[in-house]
């Protein structure tokens, strides 16, 4: 049973107030928050049992080393992986995806071959491939979407007729919200001999997600978007072509043997995780991991639903009212503008009233440009926000264009 | 009236208002009364870095005076340039660079001055002290 007051219990930081009135936290597509336990888990082990991990001899650091190796079979678990060599620590998505971008890159990417993305990407799985073209010749294509926030899968057809080696997708858009049929992606890509990266730090807290299901060669997430700490984050990928990538950063970990004539790599996963990791951050995201599971995703997902339909639907009343992305399946999300009003006058008001959403071209200048807009607002919803809270955003919205008149410029 | 005396009268009229409401209407009011920028100078020169919203600035001296105008289309940042302006506007650019503005702080907007703020209104200030500098220095 699925008991919305008591997950809010576990998270500190909603018990309190902004400028006097209790924060209602809309901003979860930046970082969510974070439970206690999650804190209380890595105090835990940064006050009483701290010591590098995969080197010492010595008790504290076998600790450590079982406890970021249990966490990498977590995370395994978590996204259905076949093995824990698949699954590479990083800082973050971000990192994960310019991992792929230079190894996959280095080992498989030539000039005059080409990278597809989607019109709906965020800037860190755009950069990262324009520089690969940049360094290899290669060729940046794009997948678009029609206005109402859906990729155009005929011309992924087209698209991939061409010399198309790599596809990154993001599962879920961080400002249309809209859940792409990646599966379908992957499927049509695998038919043309490309590899598949799907970005799921939009997704890996609202849906579940089996890699081995999706067929995906790489995933990427952040571990602060699933209620785990900053700075971790992890890249999935298949063994096979794991094995055949070179290592990106070199370092301690990454090594077997050092001579200066010649260095041989580590085993997987080690051979991608230079120097010593956050593994207590590491750690920190195991224990994210693991209460989200416990909770259930299924039954998050099915939570943060009706949320967004009871906001959709409340919203919608509101005169001038506009929101972009209105694909069929969407997270929970809402980007939108109220009126001709500024996002940035919307957002200084709404953090007025205890409000925390996003303003602003949302690391996806792209879709501004889709839509010939400077800026958005953005509501993105967690499983502890509550149809109360929606009340009184809807309220909030409503003082503001009172404020500000609906159709001021 | 000088620099300080102008943020004092700013500083008056905004103590009538207790409500964090009402000084953000009074804001808007301001941004909505201000006059729009010329389209002319509505350059990349002229636009503001480091503002979610667009901000433009544009000085002009005048008998050794320098004048402000300025636009932007997010009506609370208008109405933020909106103060900047009666305070800077027709000042001496060695005035301008000195200043050492208290106001903001005083009338309960310190929040918008934090660095990490996207409203610009420390990219503001900045812009307009860099125009009194390079003016002083070529004069």
């Amino acid at each position: 049973m699925f008991d919305v007051e008591k997950i809010r219990a576990g998270f500190p930081i909603l018990k309190r107030e902004i400028y006097g009135k209790p924060l209602i936290y809309f901003d979860n597509g930046a970082t969510s928050q974070r439970p206690a336990r999650v804190v209380e888990k890595m105090d835990e082990y940064y006050l009483n049992r701290n010591a590098n991990v995969h080197r010492g001899v010595h008790h504290l650091s076998n600790i450590c080393t079982d406890a970021n190796e249990e966490s990498r079979r977590t995370v395994r678990d978590f996204i259905r992986a076949a093995s824990e060599k698949e699954i590479i620590f990083t800082r973050g998505a971000t990192e994960s995806i310019n991992l792929v971008a230079y190894s996959f890159g280095e080992r498989f990417i030539g000039k005059g071959d080409e990278i597809l993305v989607t019109e709906m990407e965020h800037h860190a799985d755009i950069v990262p491939w324009q520089m690969l073209c940049e360094r290899k010749g290669a060729v940046l294509k794009v997948l678009p979407f029609t206005d109402d926030g859906v990729l155009n899968l005929e011309e992924l057809d087209r698209l991939l007729a061409g010399r198309v080696k790599l596809v990154g997708v993001v599962h879920a858009s961080n400002v249309l919200g809209t859940v792409n049929p990646v599966k379908k992606i992957i499927e049509k890509a695998h038919a043309a001999g490309a590899k598949v990266l799907v970005d799921a730090a939009q997704s890996i807290a609202h849906t579940e997600i089996d890699v081995q299901a999706l067929d995906c060669d790489f995933l990427a997430f952040s571990g602060h978007k699933i209620y785990g700490p900053t700075g971790v984050g992890v890249l999935y990928g298949k063994e096979a072509l794991l094995e055949e990538m070179p290592p990106w950063q070199g370092g301690g970990e990454m090594i077997r043997e050092v001579r200066f004539e010649k260095t041989i790599y580590n085993d997987l996963p080690f051979k991608f995780e230079a120097g010593t990791p956050d593994f207590i951050g590491i750690i920190g995201l195991g224990e994210a991991l693991k209460y989200v599971g416990g909770i259930g995703l299924k039954a998050i997902g099915a939570y943060e639903e009706e949320l967004l339909k009871y906001a959709t639907g409340r919203l919608q009343e509101i005169s001038g009212f506009r929101i972009f992305g209105t694909a069929p399946e969407k997270t929970a999300l809402i980007s939108f503008q109220v009126g001709k009003i500024h996002p940035l006058d919307v957002g200084t008001l709404l953090d007025r009233m205890g409000i925390a959403i996003r303003t602003g071209q949302l690391c996806a200048e792209p879709v501004m440009q889709h839509y010939g807009v400077h800026g958005m607002a953005r509501a993105s919803f967690a499983m502890y926000n509550t149809r109360e809270e929606i009340d009184v955003f809807c309220e909030a919205i409503r003082k503001i264009e009172t404020l500000l008149g609906a159709g001021n410029a | 009236m000088t620099i300080q005396e102008k943020e004092q009268e700013i500083v008056e009229e905004f103590a009538v208002f207790d409500d964090w409401m009402d000084k953000y209407a009074y804001l808007i009011e301001l941004g909505t009364a201000l006059p729009p920028l010329d389209e002319q100078y509505k350059t990349d020169e002229n636009l503001i870095k480091g503002c979610q919203s667009r901000v433009w600035f544009h000085a002009e001296l005048k008998e050794g005076r320098l004048w402000f105008s300025a636009d932007s289309d997010a009506i609370i940042t208008k109405g933020i340039a909106a103060l900047l302006i009666r305070v800077f506007s027709g000042e001496k650019p060695q005035d301008i660079a000195a200043a050492d503005l208290k106001f903001i702080e005083e009338i309960g907007l310190s929040q918008h001055l934090s660095p990490t703020r996207s409203n610009g209104l420390l990219s503001m200030v900045k812009q307009i002290k860099l125009y009194a500098i390079a003016l002083t220095a070529g004069s």
